[in-house]
């Protein structure tokens, strides 16, 4: 009996059973769409927090001041004071000190109110060095970035985010004009390529300006050398951990402290900042995966179950057909052949649903729902799998089954 | 299955069978001593005890029997559907009491057509599907196959209900379609079970009319039954009693029978 043959007759049987058939390849259809979506959901977190991570710079270190190692929380340093100077910067700028260390950009940075003739916006003022636009992988749009000129010279310049841009400006070129922070007018040369937003900032609604500017004209006060962040980026993603070790050691010279308990500094990566993030959506993945595999399971069951039923109504069908020359052999394979085209329709229709569901469900639960390919064709490969391995006993039954008895049952 | 246990191609030719003189060197059937013992745990229940039965070509053999007298488990041996505890069997000369499940399979495709009782046809398929069910077991090409169902339902008389489904047809025509399809393979040997069991008066002297065209065509056909007047259709008579053959002889009167001595 060729393939075809047992195709056809197991397509028949499948087809004179029609709801029962239906109901089975529901219960696999639910399972495998289930599957799909809840994988495809986890995917599409784990793919936006990667984009996150990218934008934000992907070989990037973040000092800050105080530790957060100690158990009594955060510790000050000397007074309450930030401990980070704009020299721990200039020290970490050398190649002799950190050769794994691409470049360095000290950050100050405040909410201030903008004021652009008769608009205005209150936004958050970044002041830093040129070094900005590369550790955080930003690009400009229009007109230039801050250059050294300007952090040495204190020039009275800033480049803008494109939605404070947009704030105070509207359709108008921004660059050229002047906006007014706290009394300093300051001049626009630049505005900023769009980033997106990020779960704790929006990056598109920013102004940057010249730390020297910041320091000495905008936010004012004593401390003049002190910054609140130093943004560090390594050469390379594999060379992450040796700048963080360079900067670290540096850091503890500079502050003339021997125990590396007691800094007060603390030296975080993106990476560190956003696994918390990530590692909460993959246990949500792999909670909600796990529900969906055994719906799945039941599904599976749900094979077994019919086919156990097929088997004992068709005893006598069974009877015959060996009476007539069907090897144990055949009957299983046909049986087999049954159970897999209920797993391989239920698996297809699984995925349409599935698809369906991608494209339908974001918009709704604001998440999106990353399918690939191989995940689909494997979802249909796992139905068709189920069906086999849940037919395989009910199949082995019928193949047992002694023709006089089957012929004899009534 | 292979091409060589084509019907079509192997076996003994089909022309010795069909003129039956001279007879054929190798009888149909040949039982020698022939027990079977059921076991279920402790319990045995010896259902044949010693039974030797040899079947020419050509004949036409009833077994008869009450119940209980173990004319249901003959059946099945003669039909390789089951295995004798001891003795021999030998169908069309090859040894089958010692086969497993998957070689009987074959030879129950190739050798024996079956005419059960409850008809047993699918009932989802058409009269020439059910026919041609035992030639899909044996390898025979669709376009083969099809050919022969359709003339071996022309040979019963049924060659205007092809696709009609078991449903369809009265109890005589469903057992028409299941004597075409113990004809279609062209086998050693057409065992019938009680084949008029189910079936008013009318239709079973339709069937067992249909039978003996069977026979007269030169096929050998042994009838299984408890009913004397059924019985009486067939040249020779084997009456089974306690698993054992009690007399073996000519059914009813001599006078009514046409087919001269008995043999075996």
């Amino acid at each position: 009996m060729t393939w075809l043959e047992t195709l056809r007759t197991g397509g028949r049987a499948i087809l004179t059973h029609r709801l029962r058939s239906s109901l089975t390849v529901l219960g696999i259809l639910i399972g495998i769409a289930a599957v799909m979506l809840t994988v495809g959901l986890g995917e599409g977190a784990q793919q936006q927090v990667n984009a996150e991570v990218s934008s934000l710079g992907s070989n990037l270190l973040i000092v800050s001041p105080g530790s957060s190692t100690s158990t009594a929380g955060v510790r000050g340093g000397l007074g309450s004071a930030s401990t980070l100077t704009v020299q721990d910067a200039d020290a970490l700028e050398s190649h002799v000190v950190a050769p794994d260390v691409a470049a360095v950009a000290p950050t100050v940075s405040r909410s201030e109110t903008l004021v652009a003739g008769t608009a205005t916006w209150t936004t958050t003022v970044v002041g830093t060095t040129p070094s900005w636009l590369g550790v955080r992988a930003r690009t400009v749009a229009e007109g230039r970035f801050l250059t050294a000129a300007d952090v040495r010279t204190g020039a009275a310049v800033t480049v803008l985010a494109p939605t404070t841009a947009q704030e105070l400006f509207g359709l108008r070129d921004p660059v050229g004009q002047t906006v007014d922070v706290g009394g300093t007018p300051l001049t626009v040369v630049g505005v900023l390529t769009s980033a997106g937003s990020t779960a704790t900032s929006n990056l598109d609604d920013q102004a940057i300006v010249p730390i020297t500017t910041a320091a000495r004209s905008i936010f004012g006060g004593t401390s003049r050398d002190q910054v609140q962040e130093i943004l560090l980026e390594a050469t390379s993603p594999s060379t992450l951990s040796a700048a963080y070790q360079e900067a670290d050691t540096e850091l503890l010279a500079l502050h003339g402290i021997t125990t590396p308990a007691a800094a007060d500094f603390t030296i975080s990566s993106q990476q560190q900042l956003l696994t918390t993030a990530s590692s909460v959506d993959r246990t949500l993945t792999v909670l909600l995966g796990g529900i969906a595999a055994i719906s799945l399971l039941v599904g599976g069951i749900g094979v077994m179950n019919i086919m156990l039923v097929s088997v004992t109504e068709r005893v006598r069908e069974i009877g015959l057909r060996k009476a007539l020359g069907a090897t144990p052999a055949l009957i299983r394979k046909q049986f087999l052949v049954e159970a897999s085209l209920l797993g391989l329709v239920g698996g297809v229709l699984g995925v349409v649903l599935g698809i369906v569901g991608s494209v339908v469900l974001p918009p709704l639960v604001h998440d999106p729902i990353a399918l690939s390919a191989s995940a689909t064709a494997g979802s249909i490969g796992v139905a068709v799998v189920l069906g086999i391995a849940f037919g395989v006993y009910p199949a082995s039954r019928a193949a047992r089954l002694a023709p006089i008895d089957a012929l004899r049952s009534e | 299955m292979s091409a060589a246990q084509d019907p079509v191609d192997a076996g003994e030719p089909t022309g010795l069978l069909v003129d039956a003189l001279p007879a054929p060197v190798v009888p149909v059937i040949e039982l020698d001593d022939v027990r079977k013992t059921y076991r279920s745990g402790e319990l045995a229940v010896d259902a044949l005890r010693g039974v030797s039965l040899v079947v020419e070509g050509g004949e036409y053999v009833a077994v008869m029997g009450p119940s209980g007298s173990g004319k249901s488990t003959l059946m099945h041996i003669l039909g390789c559907l089951d295995v004798p505890t001891s003795g021999t069997y030998r169908l069309a000369g090859e040894a089958v009491d010692r086969m497993g499940e998957e070689e009987l399979a074959h030879v129950r495709n190739r050798r024996i057509g079956f005419v059960f009782q409850q008809f047993n046809l699918l009932p989802s398929l058409s009269a020439l599907d059910n026919v041609a069910l035992p030639l899909v077991y044996a390898d025979v090409e669709r376009s083969r196959r099809t050919e022969r169902a359709r003339a071996s339902l022309e040979r019963v008389g049924l060659g205007n209900r092809l696709t009609h489904r078991p449903g369809e047809l009265s109890g005589g025509q469903q057992q028409r379609v299941a004597v075409a399809r113990a004809l279609v393979t062209e086998p050693d040997l057409i065992l019938a079970d009680e084949p008029t069991g189910n079936l008013d008066s009318t239709s079973a002297s339709d069937v067992m009319a249909l039978i003996g065209e069977v026979h007269a065509s030169g096929r050998t056909v042994v009838l299984i039954t408890h009913d004397r007047d059924v019985a009486e259709a067939a040249e020779r008579t084997v009456h089974l009693l306690d698993g054992q053959v009690s007399s073996t002889g000519v059914a009813g009167t001599p006078a009514n029978r046409p087919g001269g001595e008995p043999r075996g």
